[in-house]
């Protein structure tokens, strides 16, 4: 690293600004005052297609091997949605993608 | 909006008695309730608040630095991305656009805590804003949606419980990290906590057919824009899903003859 301890220091301080202004952005600017209906129809599946499409492509193409599909991970994915879909139960569902995820790894 | 169409009259009968005790709660026990629901997620912000600590400190940033982008920027991913543009000497313009772009999804999420905290204080509100990050908005959300008339105080101190434990948890160990880390064994699969947990989060809320095609959509377009620059293709995926659940629940409540 090439940067002085105050560019480094400009630099948390800008994200730690800009990442907190969009945290706070609707949550203060709008307040009690009523959104239109489609828009808070929208914003019902906000949790269902932010979190979905930030894992697939890491369960897909997952870093840790260059971007190479990898069946171990795959099945880890496949049976953390099931487990969680099935028992309606997060840690029922980490369990279980854990699970397969070790046990992948030591069958490999 | 949020019945399961099909579940049996068992789970229906569970989930009444759940949102009985949800109500039943002072704002002082949904806390507690709220500390206990994130427990599972100590897995993964353990983990990873450490390997931030080992990680920044192997780039050669001091403590300060360290537990400054730990303090107030408190963005798991954004930190990784920073952190890793910061040690291939990359301009410190892309440093903060790419990882501001990482944390687009807040927006999002800060515009979808609306309908339920906008009536909070405007100290509360930020103080949620501060502390809002997936884990404890997924819980969250999916606790205020189950129990819609919960007052502002419960789900403040839901909100508050599970902010204490991940985002405590995540400062803590990436002190520890800093300090007493040396390195994380490879044999550990780290980069698979985080899909394992947002897949965990979002299984259970895959209640209907509207968040079904949502969560469809997310991954086949995600899918489709990996080549975008980091945080745009998830962004855009995102998006288009919110309408394909949105657009879903319109025609649901079309063809049941417009009961909402």
């Amino acid at each position: 690293m090439t940067y002085s301890n105050a560019e480094i220091w400009f630099t948390i301080l800008a994200l730690g600004a800009g990442t907190f202004l969009l945290r706070y952005s609707f949550l203060g600017a709008i307040g009690s005052r009523p959104m239109p209906e489609w828009f808070l129809r929208m914003l019902r599946y906000t949790a269902v297609a932010v979190l979905p499409a930030l894992a697939a492509p890491l369960v897909v193409w997952p870093a840790a091997t260059h971007g190479q599909t990898d069946p171990v991970r795959l099945a880890a994915g496949a049976a953390t949605v099931i487990a969680g879909y099935a028992t309606r139960n997060t840690l029922a569902a980490i369990v279980a993608g854990a699970a397969t995820l070790m046990i992948g790894f030591y069958l490999s | 909006m949020t019945q399961a169409s099909n579940a049996p009259s068992r789970r229906a009968a569970a989930i009444e008695a759940s949102r009985a005790r949800a109500l039943a709660r002072t704002p002082l026990q949904s806390m507690r309730h709220g500390a206990t629901h994130s427990l599972p997620f100590l897995l993964v912000m353990v983990p990873f608040g450490m390997l931030f600590g080992v990680v920044a400190t192997n780039a050669g940033f001091d403590l300060a630095q360290t537990m400054g982008f730990t303090i107030l920027v408190l963005a798991g991913a954004s930190q990784f991305t920073a952190v890793q543009l910061l040690t291939d000497n990359a301009p410190l313009w892309l440093v903060i656009l790419s990882s501001l772009a990482v944390n687009l999804r807040m927006a999002m999420y800060s515009a979808s805590l609306v309908p339920w905290l906008g009536a909070a204080s405007q100290p509360a509100r930020a103080a949620v804003a501060y502390s809002l990050v997936d884990q404890t908005y997924a819980l969250s959300i999916d606790y205020f949606q189950n129990t819609p008339k919960l007052s502002i105080p419960q789900r403040l101190g839901y909100f508050f419980g599970t902010a204490f434990v991940l985002c405590g948890a995540w400062m803590t160990f990436a002190y520890l990290g800093a300090t007493v880390g040396r390195a994380i064994p490879d044999s550990i699969p780290l980069d698979f906590a985080v899909p394992i947990t947002f897949l965990a989060m979002i299984a259970p809320a895959l209640r209907s057919l509207p968040h079904m095609a949502a969560a469809t959509v997310a991954v086949v377009v995600s899918l489709f824009l990996v080549g975008l620059p980091a945080g745009v293709g998830p962004m855009i995926a995102a998006i288009l899903a919110m309408l394909a659940g949105s657009a879903t629940e319109v025609w649901q409540v079309r063809r049941s003859g417009g009961r909402a």
